[in-house]
């Protein structure tokens, strides 16, 4: 075996630990966002005579940030598609794509949560909404730092191409962007549909 | 490789379709209000749980054969984690809640 091919064997195997170790590290998120959505389960009816989900929700809302990030996890689904094809441009179109859905999911998160303290509703007022916005807003804060990874990603396909270590970063931020939708599935059938009925 | 690479993306269509179903179902309820009581919560968590399974089945690729067994064994730890802790955090404060009235 020459010098170039053992090497190759050993990044290998070093990709394959990191990716299993990111697995690792999205169970153990899992599992935060288990006890986050338990402590809301546990304080959603505590109000404290402030306003109440029914008071606050909009599903409409709900439903375009659900359609934003599901068609977000489809776009980055063609970026894998078009990462094995060895289609650069397309990856990064798709990435782009990606991004700005994220973004528009931010914005429009940063919207709810700006009209809410706006109307008297912020964090301060109740379990209820102390417990809303530790979980909702941890889970916009994954969506923010995954937009920035897939920023820092684009520019990385561009610059270095597709080399090995680029392809299974690229893999892994994939994992990460699906997980968070996973994440967003809980929220809505947890948070927003019980909270206006 | 094109073979592949062709079910890959049939695989990211139908994922996507399912999870649009899922989506929609438990929406159209809770807006049209079609449904009254536990029931309506009970198709919620169906829904849910089934959508978190197309998700992991088509759009992060697990499988019980081509996923390596200690992701899988890792996936089920998890599992079983949050079902003890957010199972048992929910039982004793249901109950605490219930005992203070």
């Amino acid at each position: 075996m020459s010098a170039a091919t053992i090497l190759e064997e050993e990044q290998k195997h070093a990709l394959h630990s990191r990716e299993f170790g990111f697995w690792i590290y999205l169970m153990t998120d899992a599992v935060i966002f288990a006890l986050l959505f338990a402590s809301y389960a546990v304080l959603a009816e505590n109000s404290a005579a402030g306003p109440t989900s029914n008071d606050l929700f909009d599903l409409s809302r709900t439903a375009i940030e659900t359609g934003l990030l599901l068609v977000s996890s489809l776009t980055f689904g063609m970026a894998s598609i078009a990462l094995m094809h060895d289609q650069k441009g397309r990856v990064v179109q798709w990435l782009f794509v990606t991004l700005l859905l994220g973004l528009a999911f931010l914005a429009m998160e940063m919207g709810e949560f700006g009209g809410m303290i706006e109307k008297g509703a912020g964090p301060e007022v109740s379990g209820f909404l102390s417990a809303f916005f530790t979980l909702v807003g941890t889970h916009g804060l994954h969506v923010a730092f995954g937009s920035l990874g897939i920023v820092v990603m684009i520019g990385q396909v561009l610059v270095k191409g597709l080399t090995a270590p680029v392809r299974s970063r690229l893999m892994r931020l994939g994992l990460f962007w699906h997980f968070l939708d996973i994440v967003w599935i809980g929220i809505f059938s947890a948070v927003y549909l019980p909270g206006v009925l | 490789m094109n073979h592949s690479a062709e079910r890959s993306l049939s695989t990211y269509l139908t994922g996507f379709v399912l999870a649009v179903l899922l989506t929609a179902i438990p929406f159209a309820l809770v807006w049209g209000g079609l449904l009254a009581g536990s029931a309506v919560y009970a198709v919620i968590a169906v829904a849910a749980v089934l959508q978190v399974i197309v998700h992991l089945v088509f759009f992060l690729h697990i499988d019980l054969k081509s996923t390596p067994a200690e992701n899988l064994f890792f996936l089920a730890f998890a599992a079983v984690l949050i079902f003890i802790m957010v199972g048992g955090s929910l039982w004793i404060m249901m109950d605490l809640h219930h005992r203070m009235q």
